[in-house]
This record gives structure tokens, C-alpha cells and sequence, in this order.
């Protein structure tokens, strides 16, 4: 028998709420075959839920807890994560309280070796990271699947056993008041670094693990610092190593710190030892404020994904499918990708609008965007923890260097999550971008008048950007369109004209060609965006026979 | 021109002048301190240098006959 610990978590800024569990309808006898089942209540798993409800596809999530997670945990998240939550209706409620900032910095023996700021276009509507805890996110997310008929949550039910993975899904699952099994049409498992899905299916990961444990901790604590990272290397306190330190809402502050090589994870968490790093932390960069520890755990360093995200009709997102070093912001970030990307793909497969194949598709685009952010997190991994003799020494000169050799600062770039582009993805077709996003590539967002932004208005459809003086009149498009939504697949127009006045969605006035500029669009061509506003194929010039064979492969239909 | 090619062209009395220089900076950084003044030291000249391929030549040359 599952029980889940009903007592609230302890916090200094949180309040936990508790979600008590609740007979399912199975227990009660009654039968249902539910199109999908989510296993884990986390952002991805919640993002999922939302984004597939934008369809019109109902879900189950499952979550063995019955209150959000412990601590906040992801705490920093991106311009790209926060245009995704957008699209799922928290993003503004995540910004009342969000910390937003684009600088970090690089200490080492007191002196700023590097400043790094991330760009930030003034046509993004959103800073390029957040500070926000986890609990807040996945608070949001939870009432916004309240607000949503078609999301079923079901707290205390913890996943037993993967029954049946075939023409259907079968689990089992376990409650406080006993298992029952759940039939459903396809399984997404959100269910974190330790999945029981996976373990469940005996799948390995590739990759790294890294030497080296970090300690994170958050203090309460009242310090007149900007929001900005700070990286400290070699302290005195800590020789060698790294640490972090991380403005949180609420008046929290996370610590990041490498422990001593050697040190187990019960020794770092063991209170002098804990009470003492923090402090020696706080001396060191000159605070003398009192603080309270709210929060900490213990971590590895990782890079690791599992080779493909599909199985049957068994779907992994998140940490569940791919374990990444956290400093760089690259867990909740890379898993509200992947969340993104799975949504319209399946509830296309679900309603007949999309190809099996497009599944696959999900798999190579996101297996595909961790291997690139496993490189490349491989860079700042072997900086911040050497893991030989050789990197070590490399490190240390260049933090001799940084001292007065500016030259060296570059290779302090902390490297954070980005978008991913789906250059390789079976899904482009169309011409080669002389300028402008590149097919695979997000959209770039558009600031269209103040408080009011070209994201603002998309939704989940296919989109097709038309650039020309004038908007065009052509009974073609219409009949396009007509003909896709009769299959059911989303689909809109936007043109971008120069030859108008004001915006009128989706006709919008672009009289300095600046809209046509950004995306490299010359009169008369046309782009193609996916639900998910990668762009999947552009023409210098429209043809309908061309766009519709586009959105057939786009939509893994092309055969 | 490659930069190898010039660093071989520099005269015996100018790489004279180097190898007594590097010698002595060697016995300053001291035991404790030399590898890290020496790793320093190639990263300058590498960025000076300003070509990847003749530092990656010169790395494997270095490797050999240890």
C-alpha cells in the first residue's frame, strides 16, 4: 500500500498545500481507456497535460506525492521556457513574482576576471532568464490543470508496473487505498532522474557521469546584490573548487558548492560542516547579515540521455529521458523543450491529423538537442570540475591568467540553455535561408506595439507568414486552409504587409520592413511554422502546391 | 610562412637569450609552481601565436620522445 507523507513540507517561504488523495474511478469498478497517461506531476508532466488539453486531448497525470516537490530545485528559467509556459497560460503568473537578469559574473581572488551578458532583443517579451523555486512553477501549473476539464490529476498514486505496452498501455498503480491498473492509449513518462518507467523498461543511458558532488543549499538571507550569477573559482574556503551563489524571490539565496574530493554526500550534509562552508561563503564575500537554511541536497554532476525517447507507445520527457549538469541551467529548460516539442505531435497522432512517424520525429529532434547540450555542457563541466590532472592545470592558468589577461575570459562562458534547432529534423523541407531564422529554428518573437508581442497571438497551430506589400487576395490560400481544417489540422495565416496601416491579426503592418528583415523575408516569400514555432520550411516564393506538400511532411504524412 | 617555420628561423643567439630566460623563470616559479607557470606560459604564446594549427603541431612535437 502506498503512502504518500501527508504532512505539509517544511519551508521558510513556502506553504505547502496538500492534495489528497482520491478514489479513482477504476477502484470504483468503472473502466476507462484514457488517450494518454502522465506519469509525474512535475513541470514537464503538468506542461504536457496543458499543452495537449490546447488540442483538445485529455490526459491523466499521476503523482505518487500528494503535494508539489521538496525545496526549489530548478530555479532559473529561460526566455525560451517562459515563451513555453506563455503558450500554457502561466507565464504570467510566473512573472509577478520571477526574478528576471541576463548578467553573470566569473570571481576569482576577489577580482571580477569576467562579466558575461546574454543578449536580449528588444522584440523578446521575455528577460533572458527567470529566477523563480520549482514549487511556485508547479503550483501554477496545478491550478491552471484545475481550471481544465480535460486534465485529470491524481495525487498519491505512485507507478507500480509497466502491464502491457503493445496496441495500448496498461499500469499498475498503487494508492493509499490499494493498486489498480490503468488503460490508456499511450504513456508519457515526466517521471524525473530516478524514472520508475525506465528502470521498469530496463533502459540505459549513454554518457558521463562526472567525479565530483556539489552541495545546494538556500538561505534566507537579506543581500543588497543585483540578480545576477556569481561563480566564484578557488575560494580559499574551498580550494579548487567552484561556487555558486543565486538571488531567489522570497528573500532566498541558493549556494552551490563543490565538495573536497573524497567527501561523501552524508559528511557534506552533516550540520558543522554545512553551517560552516556557507558561512565561511557569506564571509568571504563580505556579508555578515543573519540567515536560516531552508533547503539542501546533494548532486552529481551528469550527462547523460537515454538513445531514443520512444518506446511503442511508452513517450520520456525531462530528467526521466536525459540527466544534465544543472549549472547551466539545462534540466527544467531542456524538459519544457521537449514537453513542447512531444505535445503537438502526439495530439496529432491521437486525432489522425499526424503520422506515426511524427513520434519518431520527436525522439531524433529532442535526442538529438541533448547530445548538442551534452557537448556543449561537456565544455563547462570539465572548467568548473576538472576531472583530470591535465584540465586541472589548464583551469588553474587560466584563472592565473584572468587576473590581467582578459584574452582568457571567454573560456569562463558559462553556457547556458538555449532553444534548440531542429536543423536535421525530417519534418524541413522548402528552401535554404539566405537570412533570417533557419529552418529547425524557433521563431523570433516580435515586439508589435507596446505590452503586445507577435507570441502573444500564436496558439497551437501551423502557421503560414506571408511577406508581401499588400495583402493578398488569393482564393487559393482559402480553399488551403479550409481543406486542412476539414482534416483537422491546425492552421492559420498571418501576413506581414508594408503597405499597411495598423495591426489587425492576422494581418500585420510591417511599413519600415523591420518584421521582413528580421526573418530575412523578401516580397512575395513565405515561412512555415510548426505548432510548436520551429520553423519547418520558407520559400522566396509562395506556392500552395509547395506548402502543402511541406505541412504533409511536416505532419510525418509525406507518404 | 608558417609561424613553425619562423620560430625555427629565430637566430642561435636570440634562442640563446630564451632558453636562459624560460631556465631561470622555471627555478622562480619554483618546484611548486612550475608546471602551472609553464601551462601559463603556453597559453600566452599560443594566443600571441594566433594559429591553432601550428600550437596543435607543436603540442604533438612537444609529446614525443618523453
Amino acid at each position: 500500500m502506498h503512502t504518500p507523507d501527508s504532512s505539509p513540507r517544511a519551508s521558510l517561504y513556502y506553504d505547502y498545500k496538500i492534495h489528497p488523495f482520491k478514489p479513482a474511478p477504476e477502484q470504483r469498478g468503472e473502466q476507462t481507456r484514457h488517450p494518454v497517461a502522465v506519469v509525474g506531476a512535475g513541470p514537464i508532466g503538468l506542461a504536457l497535460a496543458l499543452d495537449l488539453a490546447r488540442y483538445g486531448v485529455a490526459s491523466v497525470v499521476l503523482e505518487a506525492d500528494v503535494q508539489v516537490s521538496e525545496g526549489s530545485r530548478a530555479i532559473v528559467f529561460t526566455r525560451r521556457s517562459m515563451e513555453i509556459l506563455q503558450q500554457v497560460g502561466v507565464a504570467e503568473r510566473m512573472m509577478e513574482d520571477a526574478l528576471p537578469w541576463r548578467s553573470g559574473n566569473s570571481i576569482y581572488r576577489g577580482q571580477r576576471v569576467f562579466r558575461m551578458e546574454a543578449p536580449y532583443d528588444p522584440d523578446d517579451r521575455y528577460q533572458p532568464m527567470h529566477n523563480l523555486q520549482q514549487q511556485y512553477l508547479e503550483q501554477y501549473l496545478v491550478e491552471q490543470c484545475e481550471q481544465q476539464s480535460l486534465i485529470e490529476l491524481r495525487w498519491g498514486t505512485r507507478f507500480v508496473e509497466l502491464l502491457r505496452n503493445d496496441d495500448q498501455v496498461e499500469l499498475l498503480l498503487d494508492t493509499p487505498e490499494g493498486e489498480y491498473s490503468l488503460q490508456a492509449d499511450w504513456l508519457v513518462a515526466c517521471d524525473g532522474a530516478r524514472s520508475p518507467v525506465r528502470s521498469q523498461l530496463g533502459l540505459r543511458m549513454d554518457g558521463a557521469s562526472y567525479t565530483g558532488n556539489f552541495v545546494i543549499a538556500d538561505i534566507k538571507i537579506d543581500i543588497d546584490l543585483p540578480t545576477e550569477r556569481l561563480a566564484f573559482f578557488d575560494p580559499d574556503w574551498n580550494p579548487g573548487n567552484t561556487v555558486l551563489m543565486h538571488r531567489e524571490p522570497h528573500g532566498i539565496w541558493r549556494l552551490d558548492y563543490q565538495l573536497p574530493a573524497g567527501e561523501t554526500p552524508e559528511q557534506a550534509l552533516q550540520p558543522e560542516s554545512l553551517y560552516g562552508r556557507i558561512q565561511a561563503q557569506l564571509d568571504m564575500v563580505g556579508i555578515d547579515a543573519p540567515w536560516q537554511l531552508d533547503w539542501c541536497s546533494v548532486y552529481s554532476a551528469r550527462a547523460m540521455t537515454l538513445p531514443d525517447y520512444r518506446h511503442n507507445r511508452v513517450l520520456f520527457a525531462g530528467d526521466a529521458a536525459h540527466m544534465l549538469p544543472i549549472f547551466g541551467v539545462r534540466g527544467a529548460n531542456t524538459g519544457l523543450q521537449d514537453s513542447q516539442n512531444l505535445a503537438w505531435k502526439l495530439a496529432a497522432r491521437i486525432q489522425g491529423w499526424g503520422g506515426d512517424v511524427l513520434l519518431n520525429s520527436y525522439s531524433h529532434e529532442r535526442v538529438g538537442a541533448a547530445r548538442e547540450i551534452i557537448e556543449e555542457a561537456g565544455k563547462s563541466t570539465r572548467f568548473m570540475t576538472p576531472p583530470s590532472n591535465g584540465y586541472r592545470l589548464l583551469r588553474d592558468a587560466t584563472l592565473s591568467l584572468s587576473l590581467s589577461q582578459p584574452f582568457v575570459g571567454p573560456l569562463f562562458h558559462w553556457r547556458t540553455s538555449r532553444a534548440h534547432d531542429y536543423l536535421d529534423s525530417p519534418l524541413n523541407s522548402g528552401d535554404k535561408a539566405d537570412n533570417g531564422p533557419l529552418t529547425g529554428a524557433p521563431l523570433q518573437n516580435i515586439r508589435l506595439a507596446e505590452s503586445d508581442y507577435l507570441f502573444d497571438h500564436l496558439g497551437g497551430a501551423f502557421y503560414l507568414m506571408l511577406f508581401a506589400e499588400r495583402p493578398l487576395d488569393e482564393p487559393g490560400l482559402q480553399l488551403l486552409q479550409q481543406r486542412l481544417q476539414q482534416e483537422g489540422v491546425p492552421f492559420e495565416i498571418v501576413q506581414i504587409c508594408r503597405d499597411l496601416e495598423q495591426n489587425d491579426w492576422p494581418l500585420l503592418a510591417d511599413p519600415d520592413g523591420r518584421i521582413a528583415a528580421k526573418y530575412g523575408a523578401a516580397d512575395g516569400s513565405a515561412l512555415l511554422a510548426r505548432p510548436d514555432q520551429h520553423l519547418c520550411a520558407r520559400w522566396s516564393q509562395l506556392d500552395l502546391d509547395r506548402v502543402e506538400k511541406a505541412i504533409r511532411i511536416a505532419l510525418g504524412k509525406s507518404n | 610562412m608558417t609561424e613553425q617555420s619562423k620560430a625555427e628561423a629565430m637566430a642561435v643567439a636570440d634562442l640563446e637569450q630564451v632558453y636562459d630566460a624560460l631556465a631561470e623563470a622555471i627555478d622562480r616559479a619554483g618546484e611548486a609552481h612550475d608546471r602551472l607557470f609553464l601551462t601559463k606560459l603556453v597559453l600566452l604564446l599560443a594566443n600571441r601565436c594566433g594559429d591553432r594549427q601550428a600550437v596543435l603541431e607543436a603540442i604533438d612535437a612537444a609529446l614525443q620522445d618523453l
